[in-house]
């Protein structure tokens, strides 16, 4: 019988990562994602799986722990919100650069600064650039849903050991915050069977010294490594894009949106459907990579689009890259945890493209 | 069928939690339920409020603007979301403490005295649990069975000597409860 069950967000990704066969969990409180560390705490997941959850010192130690225990080849992650993910940044650059897979949520609020507590999109630009310095990418996964929520942890941990990359969940304070009905999948075990050869627990006679670094001295060397890493981000353009259309086939005009920002979307294309007006719904559901094929393909079908964000419009600079100028891109956006409604979006739309 | 429900009131009135039974209880009849809280740092005393959403179908936005039913448990929330509530829609709010009742003529509105009858029960706590019993008397799609299930499932194990007490408060809710304008 399906294992159904009514939770937050924040809760249905963190036993989701229990029954990922997660190994262990590392974090730092924060709202609006402090009910993954209390759930997690509260599930003794240690007497479940032997998954170990510790709550770190700070956001720079959390990330570090996980650090060190990817290189021992184990499923880990962390979460936090917009100022602990800038703090764990140096950590995750590490990692992009070792070659180190993980998992980190991201349950996005208002910015900059401590900004506020209340829902944001504001971490697209951070998420989808990498974060820190240095060249390099991170597969992002936008839920749109409490199930979303727990299945992309599933997938996250997936393409975190195919890249052996760390992979962002990038949620918000609504996806985070709201109940729904969840189909957990079933658990899973936890010391999984995958490739090992590259880990760091203990050097055996037949091979050579297994090495986890970022560091590497020799220009040279160094080039040759950043053009592998690229090499692995564009397989991942060619493999792992994922986005969902809503009435998009017939559409005359297409709203953009991921995450939180869709699912309002979704509603203003009912209420556009019911008044005569052909719009359609894009959701990208990787941020990286992009959807861009998709979009561009559409611009070539639609008079208008119009990308719904949660801050200042971010995804929108991808969405303008993509269409190539064939259509118009306009913006309709809210920021510092102000949520616009689908009736407010259908009026921008009217708006926007001067719809009569 | 698609109902959107506002619940609003102050902070330790059980809004959230009266929300999250309803929400549960849907979930029994294989309904599609979300439930969104207005999060902050929020207080007992302070207000809180509670979108919960039942359909038939997937839902779409969790976060709307206007209501088929509204259950206003303070002034404040009266004054704020009396004039969200669409066409034909529904408020119930309990009169205690409420000076400018509502005034809309083109929606039903009910009247539960969830406070007064609350503190003649074993513990003014079943608030909640007497509005939700209200509720179930308007029209509902949720079912009393599904409810005391929900609360059954809701409760933590150390609290189950409450259940009766809680599903007493429902089962009077559905009794007081009175239909002002009709």
């Amino acid at each position: 019988m399906a294992d159904i069950k009514l939770m937050k967000g924040n809760e249905a990704f963190a036993e989701a990562a229990i029954r990922a066969g997660c190994d262990a969990y590392f974090g730092y409180p924060i709202t609006p994602q402090s009910e993954v560390l209390e759930y997690l705490t509260a599930q003794e997941p240690h007497k479940r799986t032997g998954m170990v959850v510790l709550q770190a010192e700070s956001e720079l130690a959390a990330i570090n722990m996980v650090y060190g225990a990817a290189g021992t080849g184990k499923r880990v992650m962390t979460s936090s919100s917009g100022p602990g993910i800038s703090l764990k940044q140096e950590g995750i650059s590490y990692m992009a650069g070792s070659e180190l897979p993980c998992l980190i949520l991201n349950v996005m609020r208002g910015g900059p600064g401590l900004g506020t507590i209340q829902p944001s999109q504001s971490d697209y630009f951070q998420a989808t650039r990498g974060g820190g310095h240095g060249d390099y990418y991170t597969p992002v996964l936008a839920p749109a849903s409490v199930q979303e929520m727990s299945d992309f942890v599933k997938l996250g941990f997936e393409l975190a050991f195919r890249y052996r990359n760390p992979v962002v969940i990038l949620s918000d304070g609504i996806i985070g915050q709201m109940m729904e009905k969840v189909e957990l999948f079933p658990q899973q075990p936890r010391l999984a069977e995958f490739d090992q050869s590259w880990v760091t627990t203990g050097k055996t006679p037949d091979r050579k010294r297994n090495i986890i670094t970022s560091v590497d001295l020799d220009s040279a060397r160094q080039e040759k490594h950043n053009q592998d890493l690229q090499k692995k981000y564009q397989r991942m353009r060619e493999n792992e894009v994922r986005f969902e259309s809503t009435n998009c086939d017939d559409a005359d005009y297409i709203l953009v949106a991921f995450g939180s920002a869709s699912r309002i979307c979704q509603k203003t294309v009912k209420i556009a459907r019911e008044k005569g007006i052909k719009l359609g719904l894009l959701r990208p559901v990787t941020l990286f990579p992009f959807p861009a094929e998709e979009i561009k393909r559409l611009g070539r079908q639609v008079k208008g689009m119009l990308c719904v964000e949660l801050n200042a419009g971010q995804m929108i600079e991808d969405v303008r890259l993509a269409v190539e100028n064939n259509t118009v891109v306009a913006l309709h956006n809210r920021m510092g945890g102000m949520v616009p409604t689908p009736e407010e979006v259908y009026h921008a739309i009217l708006q926007k493209f001067s719809i009569e | 069928m698609n109902e959107e429900i506002i619940i609003a009131g102050f902070g330790g009135q059980g809004v959230l939690l009266m929300g999250k039974i309803m929400a549960y209880a849907a979930m029994m009849q294989n309904l599609e339920v979300s439930w969104m809280p207005s999060y902050g740092p929020e207080m007992r005393g302070g207000t809180a409020n509670v979108t919960v959403v039942i359909s038939t179908e997937r839902i779409s936005s969790p976060i709307v603007n206007s209501y088929d039913t509204a259950i206003l448990l303070n002034q404040q929330s009266l004054d704020k979301f009396e004039n969200s509530v669409k066409p034909g829609g529904m408020i119930l709010y309990d009169p205690n403490g409420i000076s400018r009742h509502p005034e809309r003529k083109d929606i039903k509105i009910f009247q539960v005295s969830a406070a007064s009858e609350a503190a003649k029960m074993l513990t003014t706590k079943t608030f909640n649990m007497i509005v939700l019993g209200a509720y179930l008397k308007t029209g509902s799609p949720i079912r009393l069975e599904d409810v005391i299930k929900a609360i059954s499932d809701s409760l933590p194990e150390r609290h189950h000597h409450l259940i009766p007490a809680n599903v007493e408060a429902v089962k009077k809710g559905m009794e007081i409860v009175q239909e002002i304008n009709s």
